[in-house]
């Protein structure tokens, strides 16, 4: 009995890690990108995403394993996409209502976290075949996985292009006496690619050192 | 005459200005995953085009005929993905029935268009713009699929040449696309005086 809770244990943090480095859904599977470039201009945002993503992610993958003896295999993505769509209008609705700031600010892009290809990439690699138990932790690993990387993304590109982070002025601007020249493309598209790029360069060294030492 | 200058330039400024790709990141996945051949990638481009203005054109009808007068608003997100879903399986049938070649060279891209973020993002502007005649829903749509189309196939062209040339291992792949990608971004940004 203790081997198979020890064991079970072992499977959910296995579960666990796996979201957050080792298939971290940004830097190693490379899903989830357009809300990812789009929502980093600043902590602020990518934190409000990635939160509503795990709330979505939490409720699809309990629903999902819940259903997924009677999920018929061709009706199986439509079932997905729609239980996914109920949840994001919850969420969205949710954000109108109570940071009516943000949710204007985020705009099409909370909607678009349905066609967000994590959320159906666990549902049917994760959800449609595990216990729930398993699938609620998966959804939360690949959640803060997620939500992580979105803030790690914006912190760079915030503090490069106004020279804060979390709207908390950190390096002195040179419009207030101080050396910091605030980079403006940072906050634009650009800034957004070239980041990422770069990021994605540094991930893969550090896997690659990893794999080798 | 008026009508007609304002879709001329609502086609350009999609096409261009507000070109999907580089400056709302709508489709980034595919256009990481099939730009590596101009040919997978003109063929991706014209298929996103069709559903786009299909799903585009069905969605403005359903919003303004159906949802808003009966106040079924908040069903609005449900109802999109199912039409764009509907639509991509019409242009899988149609493809598979008639050019039986190409759905084999597409594979699991095809039904993947369902879940391109370009297209529901299309729908979901369009409704944020608040365009409010069909015929400039239609120009909006078949203006955002050419974009795409014009974005992956520019991309799929210098990736093309980028084979041939010495990238940094730890760049390879993805992380230099984008890096190429953003730079094709700063080039778009000048097209951004052009309209008013």
């Amino acid at each position: 009995m203790t081997n198979d809770t020890g064991l079970k244990a072992g499977v959910y943090k296995e579960t666990l890690l796996r979201g957050l480095w080792r298939e971290n859904p940004v830097f190693r599977l490379l899903l989830g990108m357009c809300p990812t470039l789009a929502v980093t201009v600043a902590v602020k945002p990518a934190l409000t995403m990635g939160l509503s993503v795990i709330f979505v992610l939490l409720c699809s993958n309990i629903v999902v394993s819940i259903i997924r003896k009677l999920l018929k295999p061709h009706l199986r993505i439509l079932m997905f996409t729609v239980t996914i769509a109920t949840f994001v209008t919850i969420a969205d609705l949710f954000l109108k209502a109570y940071v009516p700031r943000m949710s204007e600010m985020l705009g099409p892009y909370v909607p678009l976290i349905i066609v967000n290809c994590i959320i159906i990439c666990r549902a049917e690699a994760c959800a449609s075949k595990s216990s729930l138990g398993v699938s609620i932790i998966d959804a939360a690993g690949m959640g803060v996985g997620f939500t992580l990387t979105l803030c790690v993304l914006a912190g760079i590109r915030e503090i490069l292009s106004t020279g804060a982070v979390f709207e908390v002025a950190i390096l002195s601007l040179q419009s207030q006496g101080g050396w910091f020249v605030p980079l403006a493309a940072m906050s634009m598209p650009v800034g957004a690619f070239i980041t990422l790029g770069l990021l994605l360069g540094l991930v893969n060294t550090i896997t690659k050192r990893k794999t080798k030492g | 005459m008026d009508t007609v200058n304002t879709l001329i330039v609502g086609f350009i400024s999609i096409v261009l200005i507000n070109n999907l790709v580089f400056t709302k990141f709508l489709g980034i996945c595919p256009y990481l995953g099939v730009s590596g051949r101009i040919d997978m990638a003109f063929g991706m481009g014209m298929a996103v085009t069709f559903v786009v203005t299909l799903s585009g054109t069905l969605t403005w009808l359903i919003d303004n005929l159906i949802l808003m007068p009966m106040g079924l608003e908040v069903t609005r997100y449900v109802c999109f993905i199912l039409i764009i879903a509907g639509a991509v399986q019409l242009v899988e049938m149609y493809v598979r029935k008639f050019f039986p070649s190409l759905y084999e060279s597409f594979g699991i891209f095809l039904p993947l268009i369902t879940t391109n973020c370009a297209i529901l993002g299309l729908c979901l502007f369009i409704n944020l713009w608040g365009v409010d005649n069909l015929l400039e829903a239609v120009v909006l749509s078949f203006g955002a699929g050419i974009g795409f189309t014009m974005a992956i196939c520019i991309m799929a062209g210098i990736r093309e040449n980028l084979k041939l040339s010495d990238v940094p291992e730890c760049l390879q792949g993805a992380p230099i696309t984008l890096i190429t990608a953003g730079l094709l971004a700063l080039a778009f940004m000048g097209f951004a005086g052009m309209i008013r």
